[in-house]
Parts: C-alpha cells; sequence; structure tokens
C-alpha cells in the first residue's frame, strides 16, 4: 500500500521542481522584455496565480522604485514597490519609451497576446524571424530586419539569443525555447483567472445541467395531464 | 395558520391587496396551453436584465468614469478585485444574452402577430423597452474607454452631427461641450445606469398591459373556454423554468468558456484620439443598424434609414390591417416575413465587414428589402385578406 503512495509523492515533488511555460516566460519577461515593454496592468501579486510564493513576489516588487507623492520640499519621493503595485513601465512617459527607441513605441504587456494581430502565434514567430539583412538592403533608421514583418523590419533590435536567460529548472534556452516560453507568458497575461473560470465554469454547468434535468421531469409530470 | 397571522394578513389585504393580486396575475393566471417556446422569450429578456443591473451594481463600485482612470478601472476590476472577473463577464455576456432573447422575441411578436389588437400597447412599450435597451448599450459599451468604445462613439457623433440645423448644438450640449471627452464620458455614465434602472418601470407596463389582453397564441386565435387555458403556475412557470436553464447554460458557456467570442478584442486597447483603428465594427447586437448606417453614401440618409427601421416597426399594427395574426395561417405572407428575417441577419453579418463589394450591396438589397415588407407587401398583403377568407370563424377582437 505504501508504494503507489510514494510514486504520487515522487510525482508531484517532480512537478513542484519544474516550472511551467508561463514560470519561465515570466524569467524571460523580467531578465530582457522588461527593459522596454510595460506591463502596466497586472500588478506583482497577480503573480501568485503562476505559482509564484509570497516571497519570490514580495522580492521581484522591492527591486523596482515607484513615485510616492512629495516630500516635505515639494520633491517628487519613491518607495520600493509593494506586491499590490502594478509592474509597469520602465519609462516614466510615453515620450521618453519612444526616444529611447528610435521613435518605436514598445507595445503594452498587459492584453498584448489579444490585441495582436494573429494572436501568440504570431508573436513568437516575429521572435525568431530576425536574420541578417540580404546585401543592399536599405532599412530605415533605428529598424532590424525581421522576415516575419510586411516590409521586412521592425522597430525592435533581436531581443533573443541563444542561451540569453538561465533557467532555473535547467531548461536549455534556445530562441525557440524562450519565444515559446515568453508566448505562453503573455497569453497568461490575456487572459486573467482563465484557470479558476474555467473551474467555475464547470461546476456551474455541472449544476445547470442537474437541475435542467430534475426541471424536465417536473414539467413533464406537471403537463402530463393537460397533453392528451 | 395561526388566527392571529390570519387577522394580519387580512389587515394587510384590506389595505394592500398585494397578496391576492399576485395569486391572481402571477398563481391563478389564464393562459393559452397551447404556446410554444418561443413565448419563454420574454422570461429570458427579464432574467439577463436581472444579471444585467445586478452585476451593474457592482461594477460601477470599482468604476471611475475619467478619461484617465476609466480604461485601468476596468483592468483593475479583471485582475485584482476578488470576482470582478466574474461580475464583469456576466455584465458583458448579459448584454449578448439580453439582446439574443429580444431579437426572437419581437420576431416571435411580428410571426404570431401579436401586436393586433387588442395588444398594440404591448407591442409599443416593448418597442419604447427595445430602444432603452440599445441606449444603454450604446453608452455601456463606451465607458471601459477603449479604442472601439471611443471610435464606435464618434461614429455615432458624427452621424448625429450631420442633422441640419440642431445637429451640432444638440451634440456637443449633450456631450458638456469639449467633445468625447471627461465631460461627455461621465454624462454617459449616468446616462447608462439611468437608462437601465428605468427600463424596470417599462418592463412593469409591459406586463401590466400583456395581462389586461393576456397572452397570444400560435394560432392566434383567442381561446374561448377555460378547456383552453391552464393556470400560469405550475404550467408555464416550470415550462419558463424548464426553457430558462437552457438559457442559462448558453450563458454559462458564454460567461466561462467563450468570454472574448462575441466581442472585440480591439477594446482592450485604451482609447487614443490619434490612431483611427482599420475598421470600426460594432459589437454583433448593433450590426443590423451600422450596416444601414453605412449602406448609403450620405451619413444623414444612413442615420435616417437606420432610425426609420427601427421607426417602421411602430407603425407595423396600423400597417397590418389583416385580422388574422397568425403568419402560420397566412400562406402569402409567411415566406415574406421569413425572408424578412433573413435580411436582418445579412445586415448583420454586413454590418461586420467593411462597406464594399458584395456586402455593400448586400446590405443595400436587406435594407431595401426591410422597407419593402413593411411599406408595401406587409399593408397590400392584408388588404384583401378577411378572417372568412381564410377559413377563419372568429376575427381578431377590437
Ligand atoms: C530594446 C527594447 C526592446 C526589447 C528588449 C524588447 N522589445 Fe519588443 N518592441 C520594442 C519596440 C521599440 C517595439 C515597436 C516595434 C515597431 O513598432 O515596429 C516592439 C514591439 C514588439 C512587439 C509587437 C510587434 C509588432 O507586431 O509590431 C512584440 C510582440 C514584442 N515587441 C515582443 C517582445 C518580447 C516578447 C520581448 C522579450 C523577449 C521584447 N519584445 C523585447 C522594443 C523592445
Ligand atoms: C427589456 C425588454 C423586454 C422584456 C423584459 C419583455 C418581457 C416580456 C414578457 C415577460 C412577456 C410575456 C412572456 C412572453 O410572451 O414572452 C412579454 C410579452 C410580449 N412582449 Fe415583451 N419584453 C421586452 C421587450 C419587448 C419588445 C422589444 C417587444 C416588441 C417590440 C415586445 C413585445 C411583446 C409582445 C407583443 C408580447 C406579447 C406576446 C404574446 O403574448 O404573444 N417586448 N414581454
Amino acid at each position: 500500500m505504501k508504494y503507489p503512495f510514494l510514486v504520487l509523492l515522487a510525482i508531484f515533488s517532480f512537478k513542484a521542481g519544474a516550472s511551467t511555460p508561463e514560470q519561465r516566460g515570466l524569467q524571460v519577461f523580467r531578465q530582457v522584455c522588461s527593459s522596454c515593454h510595460s506591463l502596466n496592468y497586472v500588478a506583482y501579486s497577480d503573480l501568485s496565480d503562476l505559482g509564484l510564493s509570497v516571497v519570490a513576489i514580495k522580492d521581484y516588487a522591492s527591486q523596482h522604485q515607484v513615485a510616492d507623492g512629495l516630500d516635505d520640499d515639494g520633491d517628487p519621493k519613491t518607495r520600493p514597490a509593494h506586491p499590490s503595485d502594478r509592474i509597469g513601465s520602465p519609462y516614466p512617459s510615453e515620450n521618453l519609451a519612444r526616444l529611447a527607441n528610435h521613435g518605436g513605441l514598445p507595445p503594452d504587456f498587459s492584453r498584448l497576446a489579444l490585441t495582436q494581430q494573429g494572436g501568440t502565434a504570431r508573436i513568437i514567430q516575429i521572435l525568431q524571424s530576425y536574420a541578417s539583412a540580404p546585401e543592399g538592403t536599405v532599412l530605415p533608421k533605428g529598424s532590424y530586419y525581421n522576415l516575419a514583418m510586411k516590409h521586412r523590419h521592425i522597430a525592435m533590435p533581436q531581443p533573443l539569443h541563444d542561451g540569453q536567460v538561465q533557467y532555473s529548472d535547467g531548461t536549455s534556452s534556445t530562441i525557440p525555447q524562450m519565444s515559446q516560453d515568453v508566448g505562453a507568458f503573455l497569453e497568461w497575461a490575456a487572459h486573467p483567472h482563465l484557470h479558476t473560470r474555467r473551474k467555475v465554469g464547470v461546476f456551474t454547468l455541472l449544476y445547470l445541467i442537474a437541475m435542467s434535468i430534475l426541471v424536465f421531469f417536473l414539467k413533464k409530470r406537471i403537463w402530463k395531464k393537460v397533453k392528451n | 395558520m395561526t388566527d392571529k397571522s390570519q387577522d394580519l394578513s387580512r389587515w394587510v389585504e384590506k389595505r394592500l391587496p398585494i397578496v391576492s393580486s399576485f395569486r391572481r396575475e402571477y398563481v391563478d393566471f389564464a393562459m393559452p396551453k397551447n404556446l410554444n417556446y418561443l413565448w419563454n422569450f420574454g422570461a429570458f429578456a427579464t432574467i439577463s436584465l436581472g444579471m444585467l443591473l445586478l452585476s451593474g451594481i457592482f461594477l460601477a463600485l470599482n468604476y471611475s468614469p475619467t478619461v484617465s482612470d476609466a480604461f485601468s478601472s476596468i483592468e483593475t476590476m479583471d485582475r485584482q478585485v476578488a470576482s470582478g472577473w466574474l461580475v464583469r463577464s456576466i455584465h458583458m455576456g448579459g448584454v449578448s444574452m439580453l439582446f439574443a432573447a429580444l431579437y426572437v422575441h419581437v420576431a416571435r411578436g411580428l410571426y404570431y402577430g401579436s401586436y393586433k389588437a387588442p395588444r398594440e400597447l404591448i407591442w409599443l412599450t416593448g418597442l419604447g423597452l427595445l430602444l432603452m435597451v440599445m441606449i444603454t448599450a450604446f453608452a455601456g459599451y463606451i465607458l471601459p474607454w477603449g479604442q472601439m468604445s471611443y471610435w464606435g462613439a464618434t461614429v455615432v457623433v458624427n452621424a448625429f452631427n450631420t442633422v441640419p440645423l440642431i445637429g451640432k448644438a444638440l451634440t456637443s450640449w449633450l456631450m458638456g461641450g469639449e467633445g468625447l471627452g471627461n465631460a461627455a464620458l461621465h454624462r454617459i455614465y449616468v446616462l447608462h445606469f439611468l437608462t437601465a434602472f428605468s427600463i424596470i418601470g417599462v418592463v412593469a407596463l409591459h406586463i401590466a398591459t400583456l395581462h389586461v389582453a393576456g397572452s397570444n397564441n400560435p394560432t392566434g386565435i383567442d381561446p374561448e373556454s377555460s378547456d383552453e387555458t391552464v393556470p400560469f403556475h405550475p404550467y408555464y412557470t416550470s415550462k419558463d423554468g424548464l426553457g430558462l436553464c437552457f438559457f442559462l447554460i448558453v450563458y454559462a458557456v458564454i460567461v466561462f468558456f467563450a468570454p472574448d467570442f462575441l466581442t472585440l478584442a480591439e477594446n482592450y486597447v485604451q482609447a487614443n484620439p490619434l490612431v483611427t483603428p482599420q475598421d470600426i465594427t460594432p459589437e454583433w447586437y448593433f450590426a443590423p443598424f451600422y450596416a444601414i448606417l453605412r449602406a448609403v453614401p450620405s451619413k444623414l440618409g444612413g442615420l435616417i434609414l437606420a432610425t426609420g427601421s427601427i421607426g417602421v416597426l411602430f407603425a407595423v399594427p396600423w400597417l397590418d390591417k389583416s385580422p388574422v395574426r397568425s403568419a402560420k395561417s397566412r400562406p402569402l405572407l409567411r415566406p415574406a416575413l421569413l425572408m424578412l428575417f433573413f435580411s436582418f441577419m445579412a445586415l448583420g453579418f454586413a454590418g461586420m465587414h467593411p462597406p464594399a463589394g458584395g456586402w455593400l450591396w448586400l446590405s443595400r438589397v436587406a435594407v431595401f428589402y426591410w422597407y419593402l415588407y413593411f411599406l408595401i407587401l406587409l399593408p397590400l398583403q392584408s388588404r384583401g385578406e378577411t378572417a372568412s377568407s381564410l377559413g377563419f370563424a372568429k376575427e381578431g377582437r377590437e
């Protein structure tokens, strides 16, 4: 009797050690994308939905400073972010973001998987479609050769390079791997509470179906006397 | 029951006969026994309206009606407010469910001639409800301040600006003078829940007038004796209950498994007056009217045709002079009416595509048929038609 229990334990502890694609994607976001892209509407604490511990979330939040009103001399103050703060933007304003990116504006990530034409699949494709421009190509200033784009260029420099991120679970960080992972992360961010939504949905449906069956028989019995 | 409580209920009954009226109108009330499931849709509309009002109250607690905070407050609700995602999905899904129920409800009325004497006022209060629901939905869609909120509103404001003489002044006055800004958003917010709650009052009128004439039925012939009727409870409470279970199942599938299916992703991008979306499309329930708006090259013309398309519905009880109610008994009208439903759907599809090529022509043909049906086919067809010519013994009551 002990044996199956041990197997289960082994499976679960293995699962706890391995990270999910979304967690790895978060790592890519933190180390790469977040230097240009914002996550304006996702709070640090929302990451608990990905299985992050409270300690890890507090740690992540405390690495960032957020505005905190004015001090007694009227100068702007900052404080380390709380878990309830939003992850926000690396730039203080849209203008500065453009200035830092040759006029291009890195789009906010909160709903990008939903609003991007072609969805997550397209994002993953763009990330993997950088190449060196063929001889004689003239690229507009501040843009980079990318085969996925209609005009073959994009204002985002190639963000991913093989081995750029040290995955904590030892997954090897190839460009396709990191693209898939960050795609999964963006998909998660764009659909808040998806797992809870599905779980509550299944229970609600089961309840409604059971009720339909009962009401069906009730109605049949009541109408028996009428229809002939 | 003890003597005391009996005394109390008698005391109340004498002063406010609420219990006996309820019993008369919702328990013993005589209903035709041959109603089909299309008679469930009024109950469906009532329930979706209830869900909308209830969820709306909780949304209002967290929403900020300012240009700078509106979009962000909606994101907060979807992400950080406890169960906010659920409340918001119920509200968004509820709108689609209400419109779907209403369109079937209206079609049922047209098909079975429920608008005819003595039920004209049910029809008119119903159309009043439809307009109020439309105004509420239009205002509500602006509130999240996404790209479609902003640009959809802009299309409508521009259309109203073309009304001669008063158009510009009227919109500027309604919007608080500064276009689609903070003042306008605040007013639209107030308009949204003011109309939403006012709908309850008109529903009460709708039901009150329904209970004077009683329900129509699929044959269109009034029940003659109590053999042909059953009391509302338990017969129609159980039948409505069963229908509601199915209605709620569809509703739940949308809320839990397809929250993005009926909505436009573009509205998750914050409104930006400097960036016009590639194609401005409305939610599905406004698509037929949007198609009409864009079917003609003139903005004012489109506005007149679109409002007129609902306007003709108000005249239907007087355009249709036939004493026969149900289209089932009107072999000429029936196919023409089914074509009408078909053109409404065609308009819906056309409204979700850019107005060019085949879609543009489809919407032109469909809107032409819409007017043709109501202004020509319906009055002409009903002309020589008498109850006896179709083998009916009894004409509709005056
Ligand atoms: C050096 C800054 C920088 C980094 C780092 C960066 N981006 Fe970008 N990104 C940009 C800019 C600038 C744009 C705007 C591109 C344009 O408008 O052509 C952009 C655009 C995008 C787009 C939209 C593409 C489109 O269809 O227009 C996606 C998707 C994207 N980035 C994903 C990512 C991901 C995922 C990462 C992390 C792996 C990342 N970016 C890292 C600067 C950056
Ligand atoms: C918020 C909107 C509405 C609500 C809550 C509502 C509710 C109801 C209810 C509960 C009934 C009785 C059950 C039934 O016959 O389905 C009913 C009947 C009716 N409604 Fe509505 N209704 C609404 C809008 C409309 C509209 C837009 C119209 C048409 C223009 C309309 C026309 C009618 C007619 C003609 C009847 C009587 C039908 C018959 O007995 O054959 N209603 N309504």
